[in-house]
This record gives structure tokens, sequence and C-alpha cells, in this order.
């Protein structure tokens, strides 16, 4: 049964790999608007290094390979929304979600599924171009350790297993509100602060950046290219950057699981 | 000169389609080709064929959305393509899968919108409107958002939103699609009644009773071209049509053996049968011959199921690729 | 009859209304997350701006700008975005409307496609981010260092609406560009949103060949840049003549242009092709 299951999980995942696959011109639209954001955020990051050369621990090489290796986690990670969690909602926006909870499947896991489809194809279409261009345009200050990047990845992952988990609570929003694109526009924007995708939480000031680097956003870009560039002394290195990750993608998907109990008891008790 | 008119009209696309991996090759695939027909002022014309033959193409060259490629097409006197904006004043259109409706506002809200856009009088729009209303059965849904209404009440919304500017032509294209019989029933009515006040309705559909109970005149489409125009008894009688004997016996029997009709289909060991013989005869030989021979006990007569005479019509024309 | 057949077209501004008007009150159908809509994004949309001062606090100056004149820049770009996003900026999705087919439904109205297109789903909460731009503008222009005379006091408005203009051109392009490519759809992402991300910063910032594209190919430069080198007396990066600073509604005017014949050949490219 849960070898069936898991092959089950397994096919849903490797059919929205195949189904974003196709989305050909989609693909080269991201990648080439991700990369005009990296120049024009390169520029900007530089004007800053230039004048304080150490600012926030990072070198002016480290700001722009964090400017480009955010790129590239711009679609992957999904922050601002988007991914499999948008069809969700469109799903509870139309009411066919009822049927997706008479299938014998766990709601939470199809989507997690879906969306680890859709992360695997843009890691690869959308992930490495936009690094790949900012390497050859600026001096990146990329590791030539394989182990720092298989760190690295772990750390992306469970970045997006924490993207997820909130995306997924966006969509539940919509059993209550029906429409949700102020649930979805309020969690886009407090990702985009507390990720890192907006300016690196390691030069906010004081207290906010303390406090910004152990919320669960970090996590989904700031603590990965930390990890990268072997700035995670302040964290306790690695392995206190991956405990923290994983302690919010289990307490996220947890809390998942409990709301989407209570939005199936209002289904089925309240016909939607 | 009639009302709408095509002569000659034709529209090829240019399709990409993806022959490797990483070659795509470029198709000319012809939707309409060599179109001539005309329509008269206050007919009610059956548009049909099979899908992708070319019917919606058709009504988008006649609404203006889409330029022929060749020949040439009036509605009212007036090129579609070149006035298509002042034109619009004067048709109105129903696309049976696509509401024009604004989903989360009342259902009257949506005519009042309808009222602004073709600046209809105030006078004129409230008796159209009443009259829709009344006919149609929407009085009591008129306060309901569009979005809590059934797939029969939004279709009747958007036939009345169709209408209300007073159209001296209406197209609609699947008008009863997924509809429940008493909306289907509702909507022919009503459709007849508004032809019967000089609208002129060229109706695309699937469901042929809608056209039997509402078009004297049909227009077969197929592969883009008109392959059969006239009544619908024409259509009935030609091409090797067959009417269907069905003959209950008193008991079991072997397939009945008569000239002039075959055995289709057999039920309970024969009890049951049912004989096909051309349309053009008459039933009356056959059935003496059957009574002669077999213990008759009950009979009726279908007339051909007409899917499957425009089915039959369609295997007349040499199939090309699609 | 015959009197409806006389009756001209609605002008494009009322059709606009007309359907813009129907959005609004569609929205407020979800009074809930309407409000939720609109608190949330006033309070929120002000991060963005709050990622800039977290640079002043670590610099005192970029390009050789201080805070209020990159708010200057920042609120006036972001005003520029915000009104344009408000009134024309549903245009950036006809390629769902090319998609869905539900295009045809807007071209068998008696009224022009593009009011239609460009009220299509018109949301006030798009307020948010001009409330919010432009009370960084504000802030900007009492706290920034300006020499005030009539000239730079005009100036303000023109550029605002010269900027709106310009942003307007851009997603008219970018609607164009859809009508052939549906899917590639966020390509005008780079040049809407990638622009204005642009134009809140100083243009000494950035490469020259960079500013040399805002001035030379798509004219964002003229969105905020140029009107304020002449507003705040900064010294031109490309070194172009004084005048060039005074020609934005001259290019917002062609660049509209421009656009507006890209829009009629991408929609007869439409009604000729289907989609």
């Amino acid at each position: 049964m849960r070898l069936h299951a898991a092959r089950l999980y397994r096919t849903v995942a490797a059919g929205t790999f195949r189904r974003y696959s196709t989305y050909r011109a989609a693909t080269i639209a991201g990648v080439f608007t991700n990369t005009v954001f990296g120049f024009i955020m390169a520029y900007t990051y530089l004007a800053l290094w230039n004048v304080r050369p150490h600012l926030g621990g990072y070198t002016a090489s480290d700001a722009l390979t964090y400017v480009f290796i955010g790129q590239s986690l711009f679609a992957v990670v999904a922050v601002f929304g988007g991914g499999a969690t948008d069809d969700m909602i469109g799903r509870i926006r139309s009411g066919d979600i009822s049927v997706d909870l008479y299938r014998p499947v766990d709601l939470q896991t199809w989507w997690l599924a879906t969306d680890l489809g859709r992360a695997a194809f843009q890691f690869l279409a959308r992930g490495i171009p936009p690094t790949v261009v900012g390497a050859l345009a600026f001096h990146l200050s990329l590791p030539s350790d394989p182990l720092v990047w298989l760190a690295f990845l772990l750390s992306a992952f469970l970045g997006l297993l924490v993207s997820f988990s909130v995306r997924y609570l966006v969509a539940l929003s919509g059993f209550w509100l029906i429409d949700t694109s102020g649930t979805q526009a309020a969690a886009g924007i407090l990702g985009m602060f507390f990720s890192g995708q907006l300016l690196p939480l390691n030069i906010f000031p004081g207290a906010l950046k303390q406090i910004a680097m152990l919320l669960p956003w970090a996590g989904m870009q700031q603590l990965p290219i930390d990890v990268l560039l072997r700035t995670t002394a302040s964290l306790g290195g690695l392995g206190g950057v991956l405990a923290l990750q994983v302690t919010w993608a289990a307490v996220l998907l947890a809390l998942g699981r409990l709301v989407t109990a209570t939005a199936v008891r209002k289904v089925v008790f309240q016909g939607g | 000169m009639a009302f709408i008119e095509l002569e000659g009209v034709e529209k090829t696309f240019t399709v990409r389609r993806k022959r490797g991996r990483f070659t795509r090759t470029k198709d000319e695939v012809r939707a309409v080709e060599g179109l001539t027909f005309g329509v008269e002022r206050g007919e009610m014309v059956g548009y049909i064929g099979p899908n992708g033959a070319g019917k919606s193409t058709t009504v988008k060259m006649l609404t203006g959305i889409l330029t022929p490629s060749a020949g040439r097409l009036r509605v009212a006197g007036v090129d579609p393509q070149k006035e298509r904006v002042r034109l619009a004043q004067r048709i109105g259109v129903v696309f049976g899968q696509r509401t024009t409706l604004w989903w989360d506002l009342p259902l009257r809200d949506s005519f009042t919108l309808v009222r602004r856009i073709y600046r209809i009088p105030q006078d004129r729009f409230e008796e159209n409107l009443g009259r829709c209303v009344d006919q149609l059965e929407l009085g009591p849904l008129l306060d309901t958002p569009v979005r809590q209404l059934s797939l029969g009440q939004r279709m009747r919304g958007d036939i009345t939103a169709a209408l209300l500017h007073d159209p001296e032509v209406l197209y609609l294209d699947e008008p009863t699609i997924g509809l429940d019989i008493l909306s289907k029933a509702t909507v022919r009515r009503f459709l007849a009644e508004v032809n019967a006040r000089g609208t002129t309705v060229l109706l695309t559909t699937h469901d042929l009773q809608d056209i039997e109970q509402l078009c004297r005149r049909v227009m077969v489409i197929d592969h883009g071209r008109v392959v059969y125009d006239g009544g619908l008894e024409g259509l009935q009688g030609s091409d090797g049509a067959e009417r269907t004997l069905v003959v209950d016996l008193a008991g079991p029997s072997p397939a009945i053996d008569v000239d002039g009709a075959r055995v289709v289909r057999r039920e309970g060991d024969g009890e049951r049968q049912w004989l096909a013989f051309p349309a053009g005869r008459s039933a009356a030989p056959l059935v003496a011959a059957v009574a002669e021979r077999y213990p008759l006990v009950d009979l009726s007569v279908r007339e051909p199921d007409i899917e499957d005479v425009i089915a039959r019509l369609y295997r007349g024309v040499p199939a090309q690729a699609t | 009859m015959a009197d409806i057949r006389a009756v001209r077209p609605l002008n494009p501004v009322s059709a606009y209304l007309a359907v813009a008007g129907m959005w609004a009150r569609s929205a407020l159908v979800y009074r809930l997350n309407f409000v939720l809509v609109v608190v949330v994004g006033l309070l929120v949309n002000g991060v963005e701006f709050i990622g800039i001062v977290f640079m002043f606090m670590n610099v005192p100056a970029l390009g050789g700008y201080s805070l209020p004149e990159v708010a200057l820049l920042y609120g006036a770009s972001g005003t520029a975005l915000g009104l344009c996003d408000l009134l024309f900026g549903s245009i950036e999705k006809i390629g769902s409307r090319i998609r869905d087919g539900s295009l045809d439904t807007f071209l068998v109205r008696p009224v022009r496609l593009y009011p239609q297109a460009a009220a299509d789903q018109f949301a006030l909460r798009r307020l948010n981010r001009l409330i919010q731009a432009g009370g960084v503008l504000v802030y900007g222009l009492v706290a920034a260092d300006v020499h005030w005379t009539w000239g730079r006091a005009l100036m303000i408005p023109v550029m605002l609406i010269c900027g709106t203009a310009i942003f307007e051109g851009v997603f008219t392009l970018g609607a164009a560009f859809q009508f052939w490519a549906q899917d590639a759809a966020e390509v005008q992402n780079a040049f809407t949103y990638g622009g204005n991300y642009l134009t809140q910063y100083p243009p000494t910032v950035f490469a020259k060949e960079m500013v040399r594209g805002a001035v030379f190919v798509i004219p964002l430069a003229f969105v905020d840049w140029w009107p304020a080198l002449y507003v705040l007396g900064k010294p031109d990066p490309l070194g172009l003549p004084a005048w060039t600073h005074f020609l934005s509604p001259v290019v917002a005017g062609a660049f509209c242009g421009i656009a507006a014949l890209a829009w009629r050949a991408a929609v007869r490219g439409y009604r000729s092709t289907g989609s």
C-alpha cells in the first residue's frame, strides 16, 4: 500500500515535470527576465559594496554571487508564490477541489509531489542559466568544492519545502476567503522581504537581522546562499542552518495538515 | 442581395507543428475553402458539421473577428472586417461555452453593462429585457450572482444579453450544449419566437433536435465546404438513409428473412428485431410481408437517426488528412 | 430598429469606465478580501522602499545621490508605474484572454478592443502602489536639497504624466508582443517591473551601456532620470546636452505612437490568423 502510494506520487511529480517542460516560451521568457533583473540588481549592489567593501561580511563578488544565485532560485523556490499551489487555488475557487478530497490520496502530499516536479524542471531550466550568464559577465565567488555545492542543493531543497508549506497554507485560505489575492499578496511581499530577495538579510540593521535570520523565509534564499558562500558562522555553521530549515519545514508542514483537516471538515459538513 | 452573403470565402491558417524534438514545420491548414451561400433576412438556418469542419471559423468571419484569406463576405451589406465595431451594434452573438456575464455580480448588472456598451435607449432596454425575462423565466434570478446560476440559467442569461440591443442577426454557437431537457425546451421555444419576430438566426449545434425543431433550412459543412444545403427532409432522404422497422414477435425466432430489408439487431432470442429499409420506400409492403410469415405482435417505425444520416453524408466526401 | 443602427459606437473613455466599473464592483463582492488587500497592501508595499532605507543605513550616498534624492526617483518611477498599472495595467493580461478565447467576446462588442482590454480586471486595490509611491515622492520632494524654481516645480507633474505614458507604451508593446507569443508574457516584466526597478536607483549606479539602452532603445530614462537631472541639478552621466532633460513629453508621445502602431498591427494580425 505504502509502496503503491510512493509510486503514485512519483508519477504525479514526473507528470508535472513533463508538463512544465512543454512551456518552452514561458521558460525562456522567465530566464530572460531573471537575468535582466540580475544585471540591474548587480549594479545597485556594486554601488553599495564599492563604498563598503566588506558590508555584511560579503565581498563585492560575494554580493554579486548572491544576486545571481538569488535570481536562479527565484522560480525554483517560488518565494513570491506561483508554482503548483496556484493551480490548487484555482481548484478551490472553482470548487473542483472537492473532487480531489474524495480521491484516496493525501491532499498535501499530492500537491507537494506536483510542486516538486515543477521545481525539478525549473531548477534545470530556469535555475542554471542566470548564474551562468552572471558568471560570464562578472567575477562571482562560486566554490570549487563539490561538497559545498551538494550542501547548497540540500539547503535549497529544504528552502523549497518551507516555501511550499507557506504557499500551501496560503492556498488553503481559499476555503474561507474564495478570493485569495489578498493573502497571496501579503505572503508574497513577506517572502520578498524576509527571504533576502529584496536585500541580503545580513545587511539588515541590528536586531531585525537577528530575527529575520531565524524566520522561515530566510531558508528560502538567504540561508542556501550563505551555505554556498560558506558564510554561515553566525548561525552555527552548516549544521545549524540545516537544523533550522528542517525544523521550520516540519512545523509548517504539520500546520498545513492541521488546517487541511479543518478545511475538509468545512467542505464536507457545509458543502463548501 | 441576400442579408448574409458569402462568395468563394476561404480561410487558411498557418500552423506550426512539432516534428522532432527541435524541428518545427509550417503547415497551411484550410479551415474554410470556397464557401458560397446566402441567408435571407428573417431566415433561421442550422449550420452543422463535425468538429473542426469550419463552423466557428465561419461565424468568426461573419462577426469580423477573423479576416478571410480570400473571397467576398457581406452582412447587411457591410464588410464585417472593415466595420467590425459598427456591425457589432447590429448583431448578437452567443458563444455556448463562453459566458459574457459577470461572474461575481447579479445577473441584472451584466444587462446594465450591455445597455451602456450598446447605447440602448432606456425604454427599449426595459421592453426587451422584460420580454426576455418573461419568456426565459429569468425573473427570480435577476438579483442572483452569475456564479450561483446553473448552466441552463446562465445560457438563458447569455441569450438575453445578446438580444437586448435588437440585433438584426443572431449567431448562436452551441446554445443548448450541456443543458437539461427543460432548459433546452425553454431556449428552443424562445429562439423560435425571436426568429418569428424577424431576427435572422444562424444556429451552430451538435444537437440535431435543435435543428429538427427550429430550422427549415440546414447547411452541412465539412472540411471547409458546404456539402448540403436544403430542407431537413431532403437531408433525411438523401444518400441511402434508412428507416427502421421494429417488430415484436410472439416467441423466439431466427432472423427475419424478407426482401428489401435486413436485420440490424435482435433481442430476446429474436422476440424483438430491428429491420433497416431504404427511407424512400413505404413501410406497408414490408409490414405485410413480415406479418404473413411471422407471428407479429407489435411494430413501430423509426425515422432515420439524423446524426447517422449526416455521418453517412460525411462518408460520401473524400476524406482529407486533418 | 433604424435608430439603433444610426447610434454611433460608444466612445472609448465611456466604454473603459463602464467595464472598469463592473470590475470594481466585482471586487467589492468579496469585502473581507478587499479590505485585507487594501490594508495589507498599504502596509507591505512600503517594504520595498525599506530595502532602500536599509541600504542607506550602511552608506551615506548611492552613486552620488542622497536618500531623499533616491526617494524622489523611487517615488516618481513608482507613481508613474502605479498610475499606469491602475489605469491600463490589465493590458498585460491580454495573453490569457487570447489563450482561453475570451478575447473573441470583446471583439463582438461595438467598442474598440483597447479600452476593453485596458479596463479588463480593473482593480482598485492597485491604488496601493500609487499611494505608497506617492508618499515616498512627497518625502523626496520635501527632504531633497532642491533649488526650487517655477521650471523645476512644473517639471514634477510633467515627469509623472510622461512617466505614466512611457510605462503605458511599454505595457502596450508587451501586450502586442503577446499576440504572437502568449506564453512569453513574462518577457515584458523585464521591461515594466524591471524598468521600474532600474529607474528607482540613480543612473550613475549603472553601466553606461545600460543607461544608453534606457535613453535610446526603451526610453525608460525619460520616466524620471532625465527630468530629475534637471530638477536636482545633477550632472548627466552620458554627457548629453542639457536640452535632452526636457525631452520627456516628445519621447513619451513618440513612444506611445510606436506602441499604438504595434498594437494595431497585432490586432490586425490576430484577426487574420485567429489563435
